[in-house]
């Protein structure tokens, strides 16, 4: 699981292109929950992730994903700006000191840690948390096996769908109060298509 | 000439940002420097770091600067754009709990007597602990 610029390159074009592709599915989630706009935010900030694809591709890794970070803080617009861009730049902090697959764990974790510091949010609250804390878990547990790719995706997929019967505290959804049960949570959703994106590519260039 | 902590509106309507400074400069006179902005970057209701970095450094006083934000994304941004603020600056501006229409005129006022930037806030504040 080396990252070489052609990797992160195909990595990145899979998953930026993975959630421009499902903007009208996260769009509909938001609209039940939220305010409809999760879906267009998404598409708009990984459309310029994708529009600086050549610049990330021949960075050193640590940088290139401080460049995905700040894009999307600054074109994302919603929340999910913040939450994202978090994850990104706290990723490329982490890299800085620590090197991959080794550190994987670590170095996700690092962006796990900063959405939930941005997010003033924990587990269980119905947030993209309860997609990338289980997978911090499995990432952890498993190290570099086999089958990581397999028991990544399969984590993130039965962590999305655990996120319906939770009453939202967090977000716009905790309007709702026990309205936003039922649902599955479209932060959630987004987390997990990104990962899934990222696990299909990798297993593709295996 | 007795510096004046700064006011910035953040909303997810541009609209609803721009009444509120209207009001601030119609309660409290234009001697407060109020920045607004409110909108995703494509224009649509939301909220946008770079817009809000640029409102900071508007309305920027050597006192510091106050933002009010109406829902989660204005206030989550806002955060953001804090953060990307030159390091000397960050520490001198504060995002208030507080409502926006209110906060911001209560805030104002309070900049308007030369106030510290913790004393704004708290006078914002206040609105909120009710």
């Amino acid at each position: 699981m080396s990252l070489e610029p052609e990797t992160l390159k195909s990595l990145v074009k899979a998953a930026a292109e993975q959630v421009i592709a499902s903007a009208p599915e996260l769009t509909a989630l938001d609209q039940a929950i939220g305010d409809g706009d999760h879906g267009s935010n998404m598409k708009r900030g990984f459309e310029a992730v994708l529009g600086k694809l050549d610049t990330i591709s021949t960075q050193p890794l640590d940088e290139a994903f401080k460049t995905i970070g700040k894009t999307l803080v600054m074109t994302v617009g919603g929340a999910s700006g913040p939450l994202y861009g978090s994850f990104f730049l706290a990723v490329g902090d982490a890299l800085r000191s620590k090197r991959l697959p080794d550190d994987l764990a670590d170095v996700f974790g690092s962006g796990v840690g900063a959405v939930s510091a941005r997010g003033r949010s924990h587990a269980g609250e119905k947030t993209m948390l309860d997609v990338l804390f289980p997978v911090l878990e499995t990432l952890k547990a498993q190290a570099v096996r086999p089958d990581l790719i397999d028991r990544v995706r399969a984590t993130a997929t039965e962590a999305v769908a655990r996120t319906a019967p939770m009453q939202a505290t967090k977000g716009r959804a905790s309007f709702l109060g026990a309205r936003s049960v039922g649902h599955i949570d479209p932060g959630a959703r987004s987390s997990c298509l990104l990962l899934l994106a990222v696990c299909n590519s990798l297993e593709a260039r295996q | 000439m007795n510096d004046m902590v700064g006011i910035v509106i953040v909303s997810h309507s541009k609209d609803i940002a721009k009444g509120t400074a209207d009001m601030v400069r119609q309660m409290v006179g234009s001697e407060v420097k109020v920045a607004f902005c409110g909108g995703d970057p494509d224009g649509g209701l939301g909220t946008n770091v770079s817009l809000i970095i640029d409102a900071i450094n508007n309305a920027w006083s050597p006192k510091g600067v106050a933002i009010l934000v109406d829902l989660g994304g204005a206030e989550t941004n806002s955060e953001m754009a804090v953060e990307m603020l030159q390091p000397e600056r960050q520490n001198l501006v504060v995002v208030c709990n507080a409502p926006i229409v209110e906060g911001a005129v209560m805030a104002a006022t309070e900049a308007a007597s030369g106030s510290t930037l913790e004393q704004v806030r708290a006078v914002a504040e206040e609105l909120s602990a009710g």
